[in-house]
């Protein structure tokens, strides 16, 4: 890890209280640094500031100079006279210079903010109770905290489009926008792709898409994220659920090496939405909308529910005794997994040792790279593999070198985690020379050849971690419990290794990490309990050389020069 | 005794005989000045504007010299000028008569001003609903250039400027200089928040900026024609130059007057100029700079003081018709459009009028003006169509006053000023209309009949 870079500070007072901030922030991050809340509607902190709700102002100050002489004016107690503007002042625009005071409590500011308040309510619908943003709406938690209460407009409310499909994924409910341009300013600096805008003037002015296009690019859906009412609404998650009753797990996208941080949003065991969870460091307050859609594997129709030996649907431990007895006759290969947890990876390597120093075979999958937040490599701890000695190469994009061991009748019992073989290029006459333990969570093309089959957890239902393309372990924690036949990988990892190997094995995230910790140098000193929520960077050492497949991602950029990109 | 007009950007306007056109400008001693101007060093230029204390004509009063003074000349970046010419104030028809009768005057004067900040581009920014005007302009334009008064290395001086006209498509906000800006560089009229974007800092195309008015860059031609410290004699201290009055409403004989700043009363502009209110009528109010600026009553008394220390005690026709005297009773004298409103004025029809104009404007970007305007033109709509209410007049006022001093622009001004003024000092007659329009309910019995 290293020291963050020396920065100017300078030192703002903000309703009496000193706080020293960066040179350059703005008065709502400074604020906000003293537990002093400023309420807005358009800044974003990851988005260009243009202060049009108006909801931020403040009263601001600078100790005064006399012009003639250059030295300070003074007050009666001998500090220096504070010129206050006679103007309100916008926080989100007003960056932090040395001495300048601000105060959010006085009658001007409690003024702004009701006038501002009723402004924003005069022509919404408050249409709450059929509203899926209540319960996390802006305009609903700044109305109860500074607003008037009471309604003094008794005029007709302006009557605007109700429902435009913007996108496959976004529905948008003009009346209900406050016109803030987040959304407009996202599609314009993120991702590139400028389609929405508004129209006509004044309080008539509406939010649209620019005529014949959609939007419809892999970040729309953050739109709806950022939008501070209920005015852009996810098709998807669209009047599924009221959001108080969810409850938030933080987690990690894993479609691919980006590893974007997210929050689970789930009820009773069900998962009603994935949500992007800022880290600075990886996606800032972002995510694709590709990874927003995993939570369907859960329920998937084609959803492994039970463990199977023989072809028939069996208890864990019965498959787990198939699977040792099997084990024990020798001539294992190992077919690994970058989409397997740290810990999961790192009993892969116990048991491919206990299975007498088992080959490992590990596949690459790869697509394009879209330069944001997914990356060409589409597993989301390639680097776990290599960090934890299962892999010591980058892999190949096919397991032809395992398919040549088989013709060579080098392989008789095949242990494949997470991986379609026949996709990975074995042919049907390798399968058939095999005998095969297949742990997953979804029925994958000739599965039913396997002898057994380890029905294993979807990452939403387990805990973990993995490490991103930055070599950034990020840990996630289980958000909903797994189907009834299922186990937990790490326990089904863990009793292989360890009926193989006569020795117990640690079958819990926590206590693999301690064994992790004690044999492996990048890890030594950590435990899972100490992985901060934002992740932690380990030394990658020769590793980070390696010409990995990835491109420019938001925060990344790549070491080495990639193969054959 | 009435007042004489001192006409120096109207010199040649009306004439008989005066065209438009180039030629004519020549014989009248056209685009000499240009000629010594290009002469001069720049800065010196700048400092005879300076002297000058000339102030923008397009409403705010900015002195110019101090405008170009702020511009940004050490980032290297090139330096725009932009002329104005989006004039949309209601009550305002001065900078049309300049761009129709004696565009050239225009075109000497945005030569000259360039040269003075060493501008090597200008555009002319004119609103879309004059179309003659720019068809006029460019003419004008291309006249200058075959005459090399424009263009490549002009007078053979070594300095180079090219002139734009560009055509807005028909929208107040548009004669807001960033919202100008904004326009000019193809986008919505969105006015900038300033800090950080200063057009003298971070203006067109985030260079150094400097946005004068049609009006404002033609007196600069006369600036340096006379030298600043002459033409400061003209008018008052603070308030030098001549100023074009546009006056319409209640008078005889409405239209644009040219006067030295200060030189007359309001009083001797309706009734000496404009020939008085129609027979049979007394005066009530009078707007005195374009609708946006707060309305003034007949029979107020206005006491205070002046900058310069003397004190002051003026009725309504009293007030000398410049910047600082406007300021001190409270209203402005923008750009220059005098509304003069008789005895048969409603003030509330009058205020609904003023209202449907900005909620129609407001460009919509930043919260309090857009609803606002639209809510206080809601209900002074109403209030005319007979649905008033008593409380409607304090409701109006406490509207305004949440939005004044809290937008991006000037517009959250120009927008509930009117309705703070109207309210303020008509107050008995809103009163009166919504206590009217009760009786009247209650004696149908069913209410008042519906809007629509």
């Amino acid at each position: 890890m290293t020291a963050p870079a020396q920065t100017d500070l300078v030192t703002v007072v903000i309703d009496g209280k000193e706080i020293a901030v960066p040179k350059g922030t703005n008065i709502i991050e400074a604020a906000s640094r003293l537990g002093i809340e400023i309420p807005h509607y358009c800044y974003h902190p990851k988005l260009s500031v243009v202060g049009n709700c108006r909801m931020c102002l403040v009263e601001m100050g600078m100790p005064m100079i006399d012009r003639g002489s250059g030295k300070p004016i003074l007050d009666d107690h001998g500090g220096q006279k504070i010129g206050w503007m006679p103007r309100p002042a916008i926080a989100c625009a007003t960056a932090a210079v040395p001495g300048m005071q601000i105060r959010t409590t006085t009658e001007l500011v409690k003024q702004c903010r009701e006038g501002v308040m009723e402004f924003l309510l005069v022509n919404h619908p408050l249409d709450c109770p059929i509203c899926d943003q209540a319960g996390e709406c802006r305009l609903q938690e700044f109305a109860t905290d500074y607003g008037r209460g009471y309604s003094r407009f008794i005029e007709e409310k302006n009557v605007k489009p109700k429902r435009t499909r913007l996108g496959p994924r976004v529905m948008l409910d003009d009346e209900r926008c406050i016109l803030c341009s987040r959304c407009i300013r996202f599609c314009q600096e993120v991702p590139k792709d400028d389609v929405l805008g508004f129209v006509d003037r004044g309080s008539y002015s509406t939010l649209t898409c620019y005529p014949g296009k959609q939007l419809e690019n892999n970040y729309s859906l953050n739109t709806v994220d950022i939008c501070p009412v209920g005015a852009l609404t996810s098709t998807d998650f669209r009047f599924k659920m009221r959001v108080w009753f969810l409850k938030q797990t933080p987690s990690i996208d894993t479609e691919s090496s980006v590893g974007a941080n997210t929050f689970v949003w789930a009820r009773e065991g069900k998962i009603y939405r994935i949500t992007p969870r800022r880290n600075d460091a990886v996606n800032d307050t972002w995510m694709a909308d590709s990874g927003r859609e995993l939570y369907q594997q859960v329920e998937a129709e084609d959803r492994l529910n039970a463990c199977h030996a023989s072809g028939k649907p069996v208890p864990a431990p019965e498959a787990l005794q198939a699977a040792v007895a099997l084990l024990k006759e020798g001539k294992t290969a190992i077919v690994g997994s970058a989409r397997a947890s740290l810990e999961e990876q790192f009993l892969l390597k116990k048991v491919a040792r206990a299975a007498g120093g088992a080959p490992v075979h590990l596949v690459a999958h790869t697509g394009e790279g879209d330069g944001l937040l997914v990356s060409a490599d589409r597993t989301p701890n390639l680097r776990g593999a290599l960090l934890t000695g299962l892999i010591d190469t980058l892999p190949p994009a096919s397991l032809e070198a395992l398919g040549a061991a088989i013709d060579a009748g080098e392989v008789q019992t095949l242990v494949v985690v997470r991986e379609d073989l026949l996709a990975a290029g074995l042919t049907e006459a390798q399968l058939e020379r095999v005998r095969i333990i297949h742990l997953d969570t979804h029925r994958r093309p000739g599965l039913e050849r396997a002898a057994v089959v380890l029905a294993g957890l979807t990452v939403f239902e387990k805990a973990g971690s993995f490490v991103n393309q930055q070599f950034r372990v990020q840990k996630f924690q289980k958000a909903v419990p797994g189907p009834g036949g299922a186990a937990e990988d790490l326990f089904l990892l863990a009793t292989l290794a360890a009926e193989l190997g006569g020795e117990s094995m640690p079958s819990t995230p926590a206590s693999v990490w301690q064994a992790m910790a004690a044999e492996i140098a990048a890890f030594r000193g950590m435990t899972f309990a100490g992985i901060p929520d934002d992740g932690v960077v380990v030394e990658a050492g020769r590793l980070a050389e390696l010409p990995f497949v990835e491109g420019e991602s938001l925060h990344y950029k790549p070491a080495a020069e990639a193969a054959g990109v | 005794m009435p007042v004489q007009e001192t006409r120096l950007i109207f010199k040649h306007i009306d004439a008989a005989g005066y065209t438009n056109d180039l030629d004519c400008y020549l014989r009248h001693g056209g685009y000499e000045i240009l000629r010594k101007a290009v002469q001069q060093k720049p800065e010196e230029l700048c400092e005879e504007v300076m002297k000058s204390g000339v102030r923008g004509r397009g409403g705010a009063g900015f002195p110019c010299g101090m405008k170009w003074k702020f511009l940004d000349r050490k980032s290297g970046k090139p330096i725009y000028l932009i002329c104005n010419a989006d004039e949309s104030e209601p009550g305002t028809f001065k900078d049309r008569q300049i761009i129709h009768k004696d565009p050239h005057q225009l075109i000497e004067g945005i030569l000259i001003s360039c040269y003075a900040i060493q501008a090597k581009t200008a555009f002319i920014y004119i609103r879309g609903e004059f179309p003659e005007g720019a068809r006029i302009l460019e003419r004008a334009i291309e006249e200058a250039r075959s005459k090399n008064l424009c263009g490549d290395n002009i007078l053979g001086s070594g300095y180079s400027v090219e002139i734009f006209v560009h055509r807005g498509a028909g929208a107040y906000i548009c004669g807001e200089e960033t919202g100008l800006i904004e326009s000019l560089e193809g986008k919505r009229p969105y006015p900038r928040i300033k800090p950080p974007f200063f057009p003298a800092v971070l203006g067109l195309y985030q260079c150094p900026t400097a946005v004068n008015n049609v009006e404002t860059l033609c007196h600069v031609k006369h600036v340096i024609d006379m030298g600043g410290e002459e033409y400061a004699k003209i008018g008052t201290p603070g308030n030098s130059g001549t100023r074009i009055l546009c006056v319409s409403g209640h008078v005889q004989k409405p239209g644009y007057y040219e006067f030295a700043c200060g030189d007359l009363t309001l009083g001797q502009l309706i009734h000496d100029v404009c020939g008085g209110l129609r027979p049979g009528r007394s005066l009530k109010a009078v707007i005195p700079g374009g609708s946006s600026a707060k309305i003034l009553r007949a029979g107020e008394r206005y006491t205070g003081k002046l900058k310069d220390g003397s004190s002051f005690d003026w009725g309504l026709e009293d007030i000398p018709m410049d910047f600082d005297s406007l300021m001190a009773v409270g209203s402005m004298a923008g750009s220059g459009g005098v509304i003069v409103m008789d005895d048969s004025t409603d003030m509330v029809e009058a205020l609904a009028n003023i209202n449907a104009f900005y909620a129609h404007e407001s460009c919509g970007q930043c919260t309090p003006c857009r609803e606002g305007s639209l809510w206080m033109k809601k209900i002074t709509t109403r209030m005319s169509h007979g649905q008033a209410r008593q409380e409607d007049v304090d409701l109006l006022g406490n509207v305004a006053d949440q939005i004044a001093g809290r937008t991006i622009c000037a517009f959250g001004e120009a927008c509930s000023w009117p309705t703070q003024s109207f309210v303020l000092k008509f107050r008995d007659e809103f009163l009166n209309k919504a206590r009217a329009q009760a009786g009247a309910a209650s004696t149908n019995g069913n209410g008042a009949v519906p809007l629509i």
